[in-house]
């Protein structure tokens, strides 16, 4: 047992801290600041730069232009990156259809895809979750009929994030309706440039415009876009999930938002004091800091037994239950802090040409906090991840 | 031992009940909040007739309430409904200092706001105020005939509506002593007085208030000079008796979407309520909704006690009305999913004023220091 970090992995963090420094683009990195949404233009500059760095893939091997770093130097980038505000990485591409094509796409499929996910080229979507079909997900009912070289696909996805910047769309699809619902499920590539292809905006209850639905309206997908074989889709999209859970523990992100918290309840005045000082409120932070200590040990314990560009397995749903948890607690504490200024609505209050509405760092806490109500919910929810949790465990 | 509303308080529930069921949809309701006036005027004035602000006064004020439990009355159906409309501000707050503390001629201004003509303000929180209620800034200084208001107010609900607003400003003391804090009454147009205004994540409006050498004459005092502050608490402890029912209305609400989401939801070819992990939560959420419901009777049945007593359980009352409000409000979301995220379901709106009437005169945590505070003394 050994807890501290390398001379290398010291040196490592040096340089990661150090390249962000000088490369971070500052107008994107005052927009994750202040909380403001990022557009296209935003992720794609900092995907960019990342690649040219050759950063952009850490759990990929380098055979497919990966970084192939070891899970504590996945963590330490990760902490750093959250601590510079940088952005998060769009994951679609990188680490969900990624590692799927790596491990069950045909040489084609990997010649083609891969580079243009490094580079940025292509934006991909996840066509997963549907409206009858969202925890139940193996009851999907988006429909692909094959006709010759083509498959013909009817249906509707759900909750599709960023899908309105997308050029491609991973699809889950019913191949077969006579068999066990698990067993009729195929992977399919959609260019959203086919026609048939209609993207609506779901607007979320803080305002923003993260997610979409996406009508199919018999839509021509080449055979050649099948990933894998056909009805074994659900193979493929469970391994799909199992690395979407990695890093789902959010370590680095929750110790940003806590310093962050810190930061502000020292410029809060409450009843003559800073509110750091406030017993109650120094109280529920000191709680959840507790937690987030252990959980980063338990994180770094279950993230180093898995090799390189495999994924932890139900460890992974304990710690997107936990990771979860306490980064929500996080932001709740924060929105608490900023007193009567979490009540300004942020459209107006941090976004245009507006000043903030009292101090700069209130503006977005609210909005923080309703936003990240979704990280319980999606990818798994924490009814589902306990459900894979007792069914491994009790057997039950 | 009664627990029984009197006949006409039932009368008005049944009313308002039956009234915003019928004109307070949830297509109405993202209409104004998305609108530019953050409220409709026209539901305003409907609300007005049917008596919502009338009875938030007694006969002698020339309404025909005013009684704690007259208030819980009004706003658990506005906020069963999710009304955004600024009852509180005007009816409650505004109105309330006014009839409390105003000569025979300010109290003329009473009966606009009974009769709908006529929105308040009331200016008294303070960009480093949080909810401390006796730390004031904002300076009144006499000048010959005439008194000098600079300084500046946070987040002042409905202040862009309003044709006066209730400022607060010190004539004498230091930053937080509760002595020398007086109240004005400054016509909204008055010179010297600006705002800038803006969306509320809950619905409605609010603003930034200016005041830059604000001159009035010495009749716009409201009660007597540097006394204000007990008229405050006094208005600020109605208010929270109305943000609490306001916020009983909601989860009762949110409760019942929920429930209804629960037995018609199918996930793995069942409803999604007959899985235990989600029912058992269910009932808690019940569970803690029928505190609230006590929470805000021990609110109304004490709000004419002496002035330590009714705080004792205005701190009690919001500190239950806190926890029990993001239980049912994270609760209600995580159960139902990804819709309850989405601005198109009624459940959003329902769990934004849930959450935000949380940072309203104190918070979860405030009101329990202040429990301590007041139970220690």
């Amino acid at each position: 047992m050994d807890m501290s970090y390398t001379p290398e992995e010291n040196a490592f963090r040096e340089e990661v801290r150090t390249f962000l420094k000088e490369n971070m683009p500052k107008d994107v990195v005052e927009k994750t600041k202040s909380g403001q949404e990022l557009g296209k233009d935003d992720l794609l500059s900092w995907h960019k730069t990342l690649y040219n760095k050759g950063w952009i893939a850490p759990n990929w091997p380098k055979e497919y232009g990966g970084a192939e770093w070891d899970a504590v130097q996945r963590h330490i980038f990760e902490e750093e990156c959250a601590f510079a505000n940088a952005p998060r990485t769009v994951p679609f591409g990188l680490t969900m259809l990624g590692p799927v094509l790596q491990k069950f796409g045909s040489q084609e499929q990997k010649d083609h895809y891969l580079p243009r996910i490094l580079s940025g080229e292509d934006w991909w979507c996840q066509g997963y979750s549907e409206p009858g079909a969202g925890s139940d997900l193996a009851s999907l009912k988006t429909r692909a009929v094959r006709e010759g070289d083509h498959y013909i696909v009817n249906g509707q996805k759900t909750w599709t994030t960023l899908g309105q910047y997308a050029d491609w769309i991973f699809c889950l699809v019913r191949t077969d309706t006579t068999v066990k619902k698990q067993e009729g499920i195929s992977f399919l590539l959609i260019d959203m440039n086919t026609p048939g292809i209609e993207v609506r905006p779901i607007i979320l209850l803080e305002g923003t415009h993260e997610v979409n639905e996406v009508f199919f309206d018999n839509v021509k997908v080449p055979v050649e876009n099948l990933v894998g074989e056909e009805n074994k889709g659900w193979t493929y999209a469970k391994y799909l999930l199992t690395h979407e859970r990695t890093n789902i523990a959010g370590v680095g992100a929750s110790k940003a938002a806590l310093a962050s918290v810190k930061r502000i309840a020292k410029q809060e005045i409450s009843g003559g004091r800073p509110l750091i000082e406030n017993p109650a409120f120094a109280a529920r932070m000191a709680q959840v800091e507790c937690d987030l200590m252990a959980m980063e040990t338990t994180n770094l314990r279950i993230v180093s037994k898995a090799a390189v560009g495999q994924a932890p397995g139900i460890e992974a749903s304990m710690l997107k239950v936990t990771g979860t948890l306490i980064r929500q607690e996080i932001n709740d504490l924060a929105r608490r802090a900023v007193g009567p200024y979490a009540m300004p609505f942020p459209s107006e209050a941090v976004e245009g040409d507006n000043q903030p509405i009292g101090p700069d760092y209130a503006g977005p806490q609210a909005k923080r906090y309703f936003n990240n109500r979704k990280l319980t919910i999606f990818g798994g929810s924490s009814e589902v991840q306990r459900g894979i949790i007792a069914k491994t465990q009790i057997g039950v | 031992m009664n627990f029984e509303l009197t006949e006409e308080r039932q009368m008005l529930q049944d009313t308002l009940r039956r009234f915003l069921a019928d004109r307070y949809g949830l297509d109405v309701r993202n209409k104004i909040v998305d609108s530019d006036e953050g409220y409709s005027p026209k539901i305003w004035e409907e609300l007005a007739e049917l008596g919502v602000i009338g009875a938030l006064f007694t006969e002698e004020e020339g309404g025909f309430g005013g009684k704690g439990f007259d208030i819980t009355t009004v706003f658990e159906e506005l906020g069963r409904a999710g009304v955004v409309e600024p009852f509180i501000e005007t009816g409650i707050l505004g109105g309330g200092l006014i009839a409390a503390l105003g000569t025979d001629q300010q109290k003329e201004l009473v009966e606009e706001v009974i009769g709908g003509a006529l929105h308040l303000a009331f200016a008294h929180g303070e960009p480093s105020s949080r909810y401390e209620l006796s730390q004031v800034e904002t300076t009144a200084k006499a000048s010959g005939d005439e008194i000098v208001l600079n300084g500046r107010k946070a987040v002042v609900f409905n202040a862009e509506a309003a044709g006066y607003i209730v400022v607060s400003a010190r004539e004498s003391g230091g930053l937080s002593d509760v002595d020398g804090i007086s109240l004005f009454l400054v016509p909204a147009d008055a010179a010297g007085l600006s705002m800038v205004g803006y969306p509320l994540m809950q619905g409605g409006r609010a603003a930034e208030v200016t005041l830059d050498d604000v001159k009035l004459p010495a009749s716009a005092r409201l009660g007597e000079a540097g006394k204000a502050y007990p008229a405050i608490v006094t208005a600020i402890a109605r208010a929270n008796a109305a943000i609490s029912a306001e916020a009983l209305g909601a989860m009762e609400t949110a409760s019942n979407l929920t429930k209804g989401y629960l037995v018609t939801r199918e996930q793995f070819g069942r409803p999604i309520g007959t899985f235990q992990a989600l029912a058992h939560r269910m009932a808690d959420m019940l569970i803690e909704l029928e505190q609230v419901r006590s929470a805000v009777i021990n609110i109304a049945g004490h709000m004419d006690d002496d002035a330590k007593t009714r705080d004792l359980y205005v701190a009690a009352t919001r500190n239950v009305v806190g926890r029990v409000g993001r239980l049912i409000s994270e609760e209600s979301i995580q159960m139902h999913g990804g819709i309850a995220m989405t601005k198109e379901y009624e459940l959003a709106h329902f769990a934004k004023r849930i959450t935000m009437s949380d940072h309203r005169y104190g918070d979860t945590d405030w009101h329990l220091e202040r429990f301590i505070a007041l139970s220690a003394a």
